[in-house]
């Protein structure tokens, strides 16, 4: 879209100076997680690019710290518990929050503001405050470093999301269709798989989606309450980072940024879907 | 059911009911409905999240350790008048040595010394020394013989101190957390010099975070409006750049920040190589401030840029138009039609962002060395490093004050049903 023909030359140069700042500000959001991916193919153990790596010559790139994630056990372990303890606590996290959310929509609900306000404060309290309230609380009833303990955490820091975005899909829900369902002879537990599931399940989908990120991406609880049994890949990479960096964490992190551009089409598709839907239905 | 006489001109259900009583049950009836359906989560947060948040705050005044295994002594100092300046009595003295014998038998008693050690200096070291020697102790009088075991047990104020302390409650790990402290007259005073760190870290936080804040907005207005103005299929393309970094754990990200930061890294390699700044002449840009408010400033943009973003969507282009046409020069127009209307945007995410930064852990603690260390960073310090649990508990429940005062601030302008995720 060029400048107007009526533009002035102030505003032209306005024009494109302003688009040139924006392109800039653009660049510092990318480059840093652009930079990472070329430097995980590196053959010799900096965090640089080496001047046979700018020439473009092969031999300055290698598999080698893929392979050595693949082959390390304490990588290999922290992948397990993450997927582990993501998948759990994000179907805790959905159960809980999709259900709780079905009650917060409806109008005769009490309180709603000040439930509404206690169920996601797990979002606004700062982690280091929840981290060192579980650790406490815990090690008291013996939960510390151990899975359950991790995933009753994750749990509770997933479902502010589920509970926003259902409430969010809820909104535009048409609650005569549930009544119409009912009028034409449906259980209420019928109903709700027949009609309301298929009708919020972009929210709940994208809710889910936020507490398995929520859970996967989470380090300070982890770093709590976890022990070195209980590692997850945030975990070790923070550890990698303080201790020995090796390129083998850039290598971890080039294959997250995939996950999180999956994640994110994902997400972008539930979004078009949901629109879709939206236009159609009357009202 | 029996048939209830409705008085005449009530309107009735088919069985004879009142229609409003019966109305009001049904009512009720969803209301219990509503609520089961939320009960659960509600439970599971108030275990999992709530109890553990009560717990800290609860640990940050709590203090039965003193009285609890200094269990003999405690009860007869409370009969002392610490005012007069004399000494606590012989059967004091008495009870302190066989507490210390017990102490020294169940290893409990340096857990004492460590506690009054945040107190004044010098505690723990004085127990130590006195539990060693406390069992040659058989006979009295005590009070000489505890003096000759340590000096410091001739001194008013040691003992002074262990009053103080032996209530159940104490306030002293909030006034540590402020920089305060009970002087050896109960009366509260300021730390000395060199003893002085907190207040300078909360101002510190503070600070860093309005900073990150205000470099956030300067960054993400331009890029907001410039979204908000391009026509859709463009603007969807240049989202994905601020989604992307939004949706890239955190990890990766200050990882990325590290690898571009370092002295052997890549900007100052970019640098080095156009010949900008000498080979021994690296730019220190990690590890200390800079690190924490450049790495923190990226981390945070998206939150900036998504709510400013969709504030910005709802101003008509025409306003500005009308601006202009009634005389106003584009900047005029600008400043005084486009900007007041994106207020809401510019308080929600200032608001959301500053929330955030304040609370920051992860970031600070690797990038941020000891000059870009925030106030979490000394939380995570007390709780696994010193041990001081009551004043990590402090420090823990002073920020989260300020968090919820903000946050209810954030409700007021934005309301909490209104936060946008993505």
């Amino acid at each position: 879209m060029p400048p107007p023909v009526y533009a002035g030359p102030v505003e032209r140069t306005w024009y494109y100076t302003f688009r040139v700042i924006c392109g800039l500000i653009f660049f510092f959001l990318i480059t840093p997680i652009l930079v990472i991916m070329p430097l995980s193919f590196n053959t010799v153990p900096f965090f640089t690019f080496t001047p046979e790596m700018l020439a473009l010559d092969p031999d300055a790139f290698s598999l080698r710290w893929y392979n050595d994630f693949f082959t390390n056990a304490n990588w290999q372990g922290a992948v397990k518990n993450s997927f582990i303890i993501a998948f759990f606590s994000t179907i805790l996290a959905t159960v809980l929050g999709t259900v709780a959310a079905l009650g917060l929509s409806r109008a005769v609900m009490p309180y709603k503001t000040l439930i509404m306000a206690i169920l996601i404060s797990p979002m606004i309290v700062p982690l280091i405050i929840s981290a060192a309230g579980m650790y406490f609380f815990y090690s008291k009833i013996g939960l510390a470093s151990t899975h359950l303990g991790i995933i009753l955490a994750h749990t509770a820091l997933g479902t502010p999301f589920v509970v926003i975005t259902v409430t969010a899909t809820l909104v535009g829900f048409d609650h005569s269709l549930t009544r119409a369902a009912a009028s034409l002879g449906s259980t209420p537990v019928r109903t709700f798989f027949k009609v309301v599931v298929p009708l919020i399940l972009p929210g709940v989908i994208s809710g889910a989606l936020f507490a398995f990120i929520t859970s996967f991406d989470e380090v300070v609880v982890v770093l709590f309450v976890a022990s070195f049994e209980q590692r997850t890949i945030p975990w070790q990479m923070f550890s990698g980072i303080r201790e020995n960096i090796s390129p083998t964490i850039l290598a971890v992190a080039t294959m997250l940024v995939v996950v999180s551009v999956m994640l994110l089409s994902v997400l972008e598709l539930l979004r078009r879907r949901n629109e879709r839907l939206r236009g159609m239905s009357p009202g | 059911m029996a048939q209830v006489e409705a008085a005449p001109g009530i309107m009735t259900t088919a069985d004879g009911q009142p229609l409003k009583l019966s109305l009001q049950r049904a009512l009720r009836r969803s209301k219990i409905r509503a609520m089961l359906l939320v009960a659960p989560l509600f439970l599971f947060i108030l275990v999992t999240f709530l109890l553990p948040i009560l717990d800290m705050t609860f640990r940050s005044v709590e203090n039965q350790l003193v009285s609890e295994i200094l269990h003999r002594s405690v009860p007869l100092l409370q009969q002392w008048d610490e005012k007069t300046g004399d000494l606590p009595p012989e059967d004091v003295f008495q009870a302190m040595v066989e507490d210390f014998k017990e102490g020294r038998e169940n290893r409990t008693i340096g857990r004492v010394g460590t506690r009054l050690n945040y107190e004044v200096a010098g505690m723990s070291s004085l127990f130590r020394s006195t539990a060693r020697k406390a069992r040659r102790i058989k006979e009295g009088p005590y009070t000489d013989a505890l003096i000759k075991a340590n000096k410091r047990w001739g001194d008013v104020e040691t003992w002074r101190l262990i009053k103080r302390e032996s209530g159940t409650i104490t306030l002293s790990y909030y006034l540590a957390a402020v920089d305060l402290r009970f002087g050896s007259d109960g009366s509260v005073q300021a730390q000395p010099e060199n003893r002085q760190i907190y207040v300078k870290l909360f101002v510190r936080t503070l600070w860093l975070s309005t900073l990150i804040t205000a470099l956030c907005l300067v960054l993400g207005y331009p890029i907001s409006y410039l979204l908000a103005t391009l026509p859709t299929r463009t603007s969807n393309m240049l989202m994905i750049l601020v989604l992307l970094p939004f949706w890239t754990s955190l990890l990766v990200r200050t990882t990325s920040w590290i690898v571009l930061l370092q002295q052997e890294g890549v900007i100052n390699d970019l640098l080095v190589w156009v010949g900008i700044i000498a080979d021994d002449a690296r730019i220190r840009m990690i590890h200390n401030q800079a690190g924490t408010i450049i790495a923190m400033t990226h981390i945070l943009l998206p939150f900036m840029v998504l709510p400013l973003y969709s504030v910005m969507k709802t101003i008509p282009p025409s306003y500005m138009r009308a601006a202009m046409s009634l005389g106003a020069n584009p900047f005029t127009a600008f400043m005084r039609v486009y900007v007041p209307n994106t207020v809401a945007g510019i308080g929600a995410g200032g608001i959301l962002v500053f929330i955030i930064a304040i609370g920051y852990y992860i970031t600070p603690a690797l990038v941020g060395g000891t000059s870009g260390t925030l106030i979490s960073n000394f939380i995570a310090y007390h709780m696994q490093v010193s041990l001081n649990w009551g004043l990590a508990g402090a420090l823990g429940a002073i920020l989260l004050a300020i968090v919820l005062i903000l946050y209810l601030l954030y409700d007021k302008i934005v309301g909490i049903d209104n936060m946008k995720l993505g």
